[in-house]
């Protein structure tokens, strides 16, 4: 009867895997990015990605220079005379002075507020996105993630121009299309593929850590909240196992 | 020192005795904790009433907070919450509180009703104890739903426009529902200012007086118990049930070490895993939420969607909506459904344990199905779901009075 019950459990368990594709927040043609928003030095380099190449039109609106400055090691000084293009003050929001109305006229489409797309979006996903880009054969940008995208690869001069060589694929009721099969680097950037990847995970590690700056302080604090409930366990555990040897 | 300690504790017997004089401390005291006489045999089952008054607690407690820095304005909400998660002093830690303690005030909730399931709790003299546990039920999924809009982000969003419209089917007064519902011709400010007032005083009120009538419920008739036989029938001299210990000392300090296990648990998710994956927090919620844009996927949080299957599973969108209804309703009437003569499923027979089974692979199936995009092969799979689902309780009602069973035994087994 217990294995029974046991193999019927098992069957709820297992079955999920036989019949539904769970998308994962991924999906397809995301690559596992490596980020890791523990390693100060990356989101140092990330923050100066971020507010070179992106902060022209992407705002953090959520995420203050004086709180970046203070989980990645910056100085007041520094930030201020690096990392502050326009008259903001230390203590302001990461916001921009471009107008959302001219924003859509000049890209067709606002270009969005990118405080939380680490949260949305993930970690690996921007990653796989900014190393996405390509150019068509039509001679427009566009990107593997967000096909026909508004947005120009703004990191191509470092990365250079990627150009997809095509293959023929035939699906399962006998359409043949063409799919990307994989990227030709037409014209060099700045900086080498590996450098390049480098600078993606950067900025994927920064935008992670914009998405919730607590996050570097939640696990600390979490190790000490578990530490100290394991031992209150451990002790209402003796003081109940003292008061039930008289039931037992 | 004793000297000290002994008029300390005869100072501490006047002022009790000066209350109790004037309200009755002491009494009930006695009676709903040190003479309260509970079943010795209690299991791992019997952690989830106390966990889940622990919930409420915390949810309470964490959600004053959030409430003194939220603001409830579709203009403020997003931005007003990402505050909290940043400017605000331990802002995150008061949030995830709040939105681990939904999430596991549903899953002790479940493992709570499964319980009845196993040992027939929610049979006579029980039946209104269940009652008012589905009430409760009923009034945290509300409590859940209105909390969902609050963040305003596009799930909270797109998330109330299918559920709101679901009262768009009911023929007739369908439409002029969902305005009056929403406040407006769609969802906006005024439907999110009333969602917070129902979520902040509302539902939390009625939540509270139904908790306390299903403790008096309890009382009345003292708990049920994994063998499902009466501790009362076998009473000492003085009429203590032999099998009854008293709930306080021992119980609250077994509930004690309970909370302790529980809240370790709840503390990994809360600080190393607030999202579950996307199922306590999903992703598109991080987005504000957008009139204009609809998401590709709309869903449910996870403790709807067995529910959200069912609807889905329906071809028609009124009968869908009945079903739905129904499959939340018919388990107010499980009392009644279930008639057997013995209560835990120790002593039912083979039908009641292959019912079950069935009946709890349904259940999770129909919330995975739930969360998943909904091809039309998973469209069958859960009308499937859906029939053994409402089957379990007709085969319960016909199967239950004449079921195989075991003797049950005169006192409680270890």
């Amino acid at each position: 009867m217990k294995k029974l019950a046991i193999i019927l459990f098992l069957a709820v368990l297992l079955l999920p895997l036989s019949s539904i594709t769970v998308s994962a927040a991924g999906g397809e043609g995301v690559e596992h990015s490596g980020a890791n928003i523990e390693d100060t030095a990356s989101l140092q380099r990330g923050a100066k990605w971020y507010v070179n190449y992106c902060m022209g039109c992407h705002s953090i609106k959520y995420m203050r220079y004086n709180r970046m400055a203070q989980d990645l090691d910056l100085s007041e000084d520094l930030v201020m005379d690096n990392l502050v293009f326009s008259n903001a003050k230390f203590a302001d929001t990461m916001d921009i002075a471009m107008l959302p109305d001219q924003a859509k006229a000049w890209f067709g489409k606002t270009p969005p507020d990118l405080s939380l797309i680490g949260r949305s979006r993930g970690a690996d996903w921007l990653y796989s996105y900014l190393k996405g880009f390509y150019k068509d054969e039509n001679g427009e940008w566009n990107n593997t993630l967000l096909p026909n995208l508004s947005m120009p690869n703004v990191l191509w001069s470092l990365q250079g121009i990627q150009t997809p060589i095509y293959r023929q694929e035939t699906s399962a009721d006998g359409f043949t299309q063409e799919v990307i099969d994989h990227f030709e680097l037409t014209t060099p950037g700045t900086q080498s593929p590996q450098e390049f990847e480098e600078t993606a995970r950067d900025i994927a590690a920064f935008l992670e850590y914009v998405g919730e700056p607590a996050k570097l302080k939640r696990k600390g604090v979490g190790v000490w909240v578990i530490l100290f409930l394991v031992l209150f366990t451990f002790i209402a555990y003796l003081l109940k196992a003292e008061y039930w040897r008289d039931v037992h | 020192m004793a000297k000290f300690a002994n008029s300390l504790s005869r100072r501490a017997n006047t002022l009790l005795n000066w209350f109790d004089d004037r309200l009755p401390v002491s009494s009930f005291w006695n009676t709903v904790m040190t003479g309260y006489m509970a079943p010795k045999n209690f299991n791992f089952w019997y952690y989830m009433g106390s966990l889940a008054l622990l919930v409420l607690v915390i949810q309470i407690f964490s959600g004053i907070l959030l409430a003194m820095h939220y603001k409830p304005s579709a203009q403020e909400a997003f931005a007003s919450v990402e505050y909290i998660m940043r400017d605000v002093d331990w802002g995150w830690l008061i949030r995830y509180m709040h939105t681990t303690g939904a999430s596991f005030f549903f899953i002790l909730i479940y493992l709570h009703m499964f319980r009845s399931l196993l040992y027939g709790s929610h049979k006579a003299p029980r039946e209104l104890l269940w009652v008012f546990g589905m009430f409760i039920y009923v009034a945290l999924m509300a409590e859940a739903f209105l909390g969902y809009i609050l963040p305003w982000g596009q799930m909270s969003y797109w998330g109330a426009q299918v559920i709101i419209n679901l009262f768009g089917a009911i023929p007739k007064i369908g439409e002029p529902l969902t305005q009056w519902i929403r406040g407006d011709y769609f969802i906006s400010d005024a439907t999110l200012n009333r969602f917070f007032a129902l979520h902040v005083i509302a539902v939390p009120l009625a939540l509270l007086g139904l908790v306390l009538l299903h403790l008096v419920a309890l009382r009345e008739n003292g708990s049920n118990n994994p063998d499902g036989i009466e501790i009362k029938k076998n009473k000492d001299a003085n009429g203590k049930p032999l099998d009854g210990i008293p709930f306080h000392p021992y119980y609250t300090v077994k509930d004690i070490f309970g909370v302790g296990m529980f809240l370790i648990l709840f503390s990994f998710i809360l600080f190393f895993w607030p999202e579950a994956g996307g199922m306590f927090l999903e992703h598109d919620n991080f987005v504000p939420a957008d009139a204009m844009v609809t998401p590709i996927h709309i869903k449910p949080v996870w403790y709807f969607t067995p529910f959200y299957a069912i609807l889905k599973a329906v071809p028609d969108k009124l009968m869908g909506v009945v079903m739905m209804g129904a499959s939340v309703a018919i388990l107010f009437f499980l009392p009644w459904l279930d008639r057997s003569p013995v209560k835990s499923i120790r002593y039912k027979g083979l039908w009641y344990k292959v019912l079950l089974t069935l009946f709890t692979i349904a259940f999770v199936r129909l919330g995975l199905l739930g969360m998943a995009e909904g091809t039309p092969a998973q469209t069958w799979e859960m009308r499937i779901w859906t029939f053994v689902y409402f089957m379990f309780f007709v085969l319960l009602f016909f199967m239950s009075p004449g079921g195989k069973t075991k003797p049950e035994p005169d006192r409680v087994t270890h």
